[in-house]
């Protein structure tokens, strides 16, 4: 164990050490986010964003950014690949491309390439790296703007509609503990485009790793993205990842988060309603055992006039895990009738589980329809004994009641084949010893 | 079949039933009415296995099992059915689904084959017509948001599709309106049979005009004190449980054994 100082003092060197090569924009953004990390430090349990989860066991550990991707077979990856090997996929290993393993077929309108070539050339959309993603204030996305090693930058050109998903994957493999990797994506939609994209994150080998990404969005007039974030990190990783988004008029993100895996873990998804009539569904869902700690923040910023959020996020513990949640949701004085509507609710499966959640509006417009609600539950004895007197066995009504409760937010993941994988997954993690080995 | 003997139920420090004995054989149809709070409903869950209540002396038996012995599933699965007095609702459970796990989970106890979903589907549809329910309905989760008789005829679509042995509806009258009395009583009584029971506990003599049944029992105070045959429930209709209190009460704990 370090001090937090020698952690930071680690990732300073890392920086240090990066190749030279690269575009001076790019170098100056690094700078900036080192500078900003250096400053900032990790967060501690008394900045308010960070007031449940302690990231003490990442910032007392010096992980290594990596510099180069372990081999991975490409059989390794089929388990993840939602039965769907067909669609266009870049697949990073330890946040490195992993040109075999992926296949972008190349279509007119849509861009889809890794970030790597463009921090060199200076190509990558300067007007949008780094100016989404807050690398002032949140202490990690600083880091990841210094140390970022590669990640994709798409772009769907103006009325383009992508049928088929893209999809990112990043894969932690390196056969020594603590490795860390910094995934940088950029997902542009022009006016009028419409495209799905998934990130799947998963590990595997059992060591300790960290993953740090961040992913940028812009959506333009009109524009529509489906956004699927798929967390399966390994049981003794960490993960810390930023989504944000800035929208223009009439535009839609749908986005849910899926976290399972990680010892600790932290998604943020942000997004600024900042075009008239613009909206969006940050939907989600955690499920954790044993030790697991899982975290989330959203932020919605509606900063224009008729812009709409929803908003349903579901979490199952078991064992002694931990789960938080925090909502934000910002009406700006501008944002009249603004329609938002957010929900949290949790399943604890045994004594010792904890949730904390914290819904948090903040409105300044006075023409506005907002509601939130949370509710932290156990297992209803009564339905489970209704069940049980009709002939279920007392695991069956515990898995038909468990899963009843997440069937609804799982069913608004926006991508079949990702809806189908997920929704067994639960199943599966609730039918399977998993959750009782570990709940004590 | 079903043998109650001086039976006694706490829930946490209140004792509900004060020494119930009940035998209700093969065939039999036996009602049970009385008070408010009388412990009528307790009686019902403890057959049925509830968790809350505990059994602090006597035994039951059910085909010469110890009833008390087996989880609620068991019951279930060995064709005791309880209608509930107030039907649990269970969202996010299909209606299909959640009749179709148990018919399933019934017929693997036994040793059956499960249903293929489609041929169900079939079986399912039928028994909503018998009470006259919209099959649209089986796609809803279990009584979420059902109206008050929707529920109980909900009660009766499971009771008709799981097809016990025992049946015990618990009220299954109240709150369901004048046909949809006659629709359940028709539905119960084709479910009838020499090989198969009922217990019904009711407030109202009317439903006993359409399922007529062997024995009246009134229960009050946690124990029965009257037992007699369907004109029974005439006269409590007539003059009240206070009548019961002042005319000639039985021995307290008397059984179906006239
Ligand atoms: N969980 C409980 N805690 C304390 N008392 C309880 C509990 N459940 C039931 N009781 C009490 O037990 C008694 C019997 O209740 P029960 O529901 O069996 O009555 P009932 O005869 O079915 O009445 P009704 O005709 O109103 O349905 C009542 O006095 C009731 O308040
Ligand atoms: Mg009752």
């Amino acid at each position: 164990m370090t001090q937090p100082e020698t952690a930071v003092a680690h990732y300073l060197e890392a920086f240090d050490g990066i190749d030279g090569g690269e575009a001076d924009r790019i170098r100056e953004l690094r700078r900036a986010g080192m500078d900003r990390f250096v400053a900032l430090g990790f967060p501690t349990m008394k900045n308010e964003d960070w007031h449940y989860t302690s990231v003490a066991p990442i910032a007392t550990r010096s992980f290594d950014r990596t510099s180069f991707p372990s081999t991975v077979p490409s059989t390794d990856l089929d388990p993840f690949l939602f039965d769907s090997p067909e669609w266009p996929r870049l697949v990073f290993v330890d946040g490195w491309l992993a040109p075999e393993l992926s296949n972008v077929p190349p279509r007119a309108g849509i861009d889809v390439s890794n970030l790597r070539p463009s921090l060199v050339d200076g190509s990558v959309d300067a007007a949008l790296l780094g100016t989404i993603a807050d690398h002032d204030t949140v202490g990690f996305t600083a880091l990841n703007t210094a140390l970022m090693q590669d990640g994709a930058v798409i772009r769907i050109g103006a009325n383009v509609e992508l049928e088929t998903p893209i999809h990112l994957v990043f894969v932690s493999a390196q056969p020594v503990p603590l490795a860390a990797s910094f995934p940088r994506n950029l997902v542009v939609l022009e006016r009028g485009a419409r495209a799905s994209v998934i990130e799947s994150y998963f590990g595997l080998r059992d060591e300790s790793y960290l993953t740090v990404p961040v992913t940028e969005i812009s959506l333009g007039e009109g524009a529509r993205l489906e956004h699927v974030k798929v967390q399966n990190e390994s049981a003794v990783a960490f993960h810390v990842g930023t989504i944000e988004a800035v929208q223009q008029r009439g535009s839609e993100l749908h986005s849910f988060s899926y976290a399972a895996g990680a010892e600790l873990s932290r998604t943020n998804v942000y997004t600024v309603l900042n075009g008239p009539g613009s909206s969006c569904t940050l939907n989600g869902m955690y499920m954790v055992s044993g030790v697991q700690h899982v975290d989330h923040q959203t932020r919605i910023v509606h900063a224009q006039p008729n812009t709409t959020s929803r908003e349903i996020y579901k979490g199952i513990l078991d064992g002694r895990s931990h789960g938080v949640f925090n909502g934000k949701v910002y009406v700006r004085p501008e944002a009249q009738k603004t329609d938002g509507k957010q929900s949290n609710n949790n399943l604890l499966l045994s004594d010792h589980a904890r949730v904390d959640t914290k819904p948090q509006l903040e409105i300044f417009a006075d023409d506005v329809k907002c509601t939130h609600g949370a509710t932290v539950g156990r297992l209803d004895e009564v339905a489970l004994f209704y069940m049980k007197s009709r002939g279920l066995d007392a695991e069956q009504a515990r898995t038909l009641l468990i899963y009843a409760f997440a069937a609804d937010v799982l069913e608004t993941i926006p991508v079949k084949p990702v809806r189908d994988a997920l929704e067994a997954a639960v199943f599966a993690r609730v039918r399977g010893e998993e959750l009782q080995l570990t709940s004590e | 079949m079903l043998e109650i003997k001086g039976l006694r139920a706490n829930i946490g420090e209140n004792e509900i039933l004060k020494g119930v004995d009940l035998t209700v054989r093969k065939g039999e149809v036996h009602a049970i009415m009385g008070p408010n709070g009388s412990g009528k409903s307790t009686l019902a869950q403890v057959i049925a296995g509830h968790p809350a209540y505990e059994i602090t002396a006597g035994s039951v038996t059910y085909d010469g099992q110890d009833l008390l012995e087996m989880e609620p599933e068991e019951r279930a699965q060995a064709g005791i059915f309880l209608a509930f007095q107030y039907p649990v609702e269970i969202p996010g459970v299909t209606n299909a689904y959640f009749l179709r796990s148990a018919y399933n989970a019934i017929r693997k106890a036994r040793g059956e084959d499960e249903v293929d979903p489609l041929e169900f589907l079939d079986v399912m549809e039928e028994k909503m017509k018998l009470v006259d329910m919209d099959p649209a309905m089986l796609n809803r989760s279990v009584n979420a948001g059902f109206s008050g008789g929707e529920k109980k005829r909900n009660e009766i679509v499971q009771l008709a599709v799981l097809n016990p042995r025992l049946a015990i509806l618990d009220e299954t009258d109240s709150g369901l309106d004048i046909d949809a009395l006659r629709i359940v009583a028709d539905g119960v009584n084709k479910l009838r049979g020499p090989e198969k029971s009922a217990i019904v506990v009711t407030h109202y003599q009317r439903l006993l005009n359409y399922i007529v049944p062997d024995y009246v029992h009134v229960l009050a105070g946690g124990r029965f004190v009257r037992s007699g045959g369907k004109e029974l429930a005439v006269e409590l209709e007539e003059h009240g449980y206070d009548w019961i209190q002042s005319h000639a009460p039985e021995t307290a704990g008397a059984g179906s054994r006239a």
